[in-house]
């Protein structure tokens, strides 16, 4: 019986992105082939998942990931999750998804106008692929923040609309909202649910020795939906399976 | 031709550097009851009339200059080339 497959994961790099090398490391780890993809690329090399991770893209200007949304490779990320392929971001990249609207609601400047960097305790919502299939319904989490615009915000009408559809994922336990996020929320998906955000970093929490190793539950389960892909996708030649 | 873009949180969306500043204000004496802090763009662009420059104005402010989920807009035209 071979190995399990090692599926491709894409970590797309923006100008000013500086979690792009410990996603990639936290994602090898986890038992992804994962790879950085500068940001201006036309396309994507063949992956099974895409990742944009946290940073300042362009410098946070205009609003944050209000530019990055524009990058070349966008259309290319836009492209893959319209056809159901998973997209995770995490912090600046949650907030360039809601800019570029694969995402609902936006990220504001955290209440106090102060950077908070910390743990957080966090509560899963759902948990179902692709991004929670290791964690339980209602299970606490613990992993860091660090940002100075996470505090989400969805209109009343649209906020009935994501709870309706179960599109919280993750909330900030209570007392541990750390940014004035409506409704404590730290993690949206679309309605297909192929695609969440949040501002939380999975990719700092993977081993014990960083404080918490909760963010490999987010990050392992990307890599368990990416690998079920890649096996989808290239069924084994008859008699080939374990 | 020269344009400027008003960009300002919309009414009734939480503005923290807005109270940041009132609070400011409220230390140096002065009784403001509110402040908004919006942004100011100021552009050149090439357009053929003031129409043409209008149209392509709306479309840069609902694309890229404002997120009309939490802010609205103002475009003031400098048709005149005054100033």
């Amino acid at each position: 019986m071979s190995a399990a497959p090692r599926p491709g994961v894409a970590v797309v790099a923006f100008p000013g992105s500086n979690d792009d090398g410990d996603a990639v490391l936290a994602l090898e780890g986890l038992g992804a082939n994962s790879f950085a993809v500068w940001h201006g690329e036309p396309a994507l090399p063949p992956a099974d998942a895409v990742v944009l991770p946290g940073g300042f893209s362009y410098g946070d200007y205009l609003r944050c990931g209000a530019i990055a949304r524009f990058s070349p490779v966008m259309a290319a990320v836009r492209d893959f999750a319209a056809q159901g392929g998973p997209v995770l971001g995490i912090c600046n990249g949650f907030q360039i998804l809601c800019e570029a609207g694969l995402l609902p609601g936006v990220l504001r400047p955290n209440r106090t106008l102060r950077f908070v960097c910390r743990d957080v305790a966090l509560r899963v919502e759902e948990a179902a692929a692709p991004f929670t299939s290791r964690c339980e319904a209602g299970q606490r989490l613990v992993i860091p923040v660090k940002h100075g615009e996470g505090c989400y915000f969805a209109p009343p009408d649209l906020l009935a609309e994501l709870e309706a559809h179960g599109q919280v994922v993750l909330r900030y336990a209570p007392g541990e909202n750390p940014n004035g996020a409506v409704d404590d929320i730290a993690g949206v998906r679309n309605r297909a649910g192929n695609v969440l955000g949040l501002m939380p970093h999975p990719e700092h929490a993977v081993d014990s020795l960083l404080g918490s190793a909760d963010g490999a539950l987010v990050l392992g389960s990307l890599v368990d939906f990416a690998r079920d892909r890649l096996l989808a996708a290239a069924p084994q030649p008859a008699g080939a399976r374990p | 031709m020269r344009a400027t873009v008003l960009v300002r949180p919309k009414a009734g969306i939480l503005d923290p550097q807005g109270e940041a500043v009132r609070g400011g204000l409220d230390h140096l004496g002065f009784r403001v009851r509110e402040a908004r802090v919006g942004r100011v763009i100021d552009l050149e662009l090439e357009a053929g009339s003031a129409e043409e420059a209008r149209a392509a104005l709306e479309k840069m402010c609902r694309t890229l200059l404002a997120n009309p989920l939490i802010e609205s807009y103002e475009i003031v035209l400098d048709s005149e080339g005054a100033g």
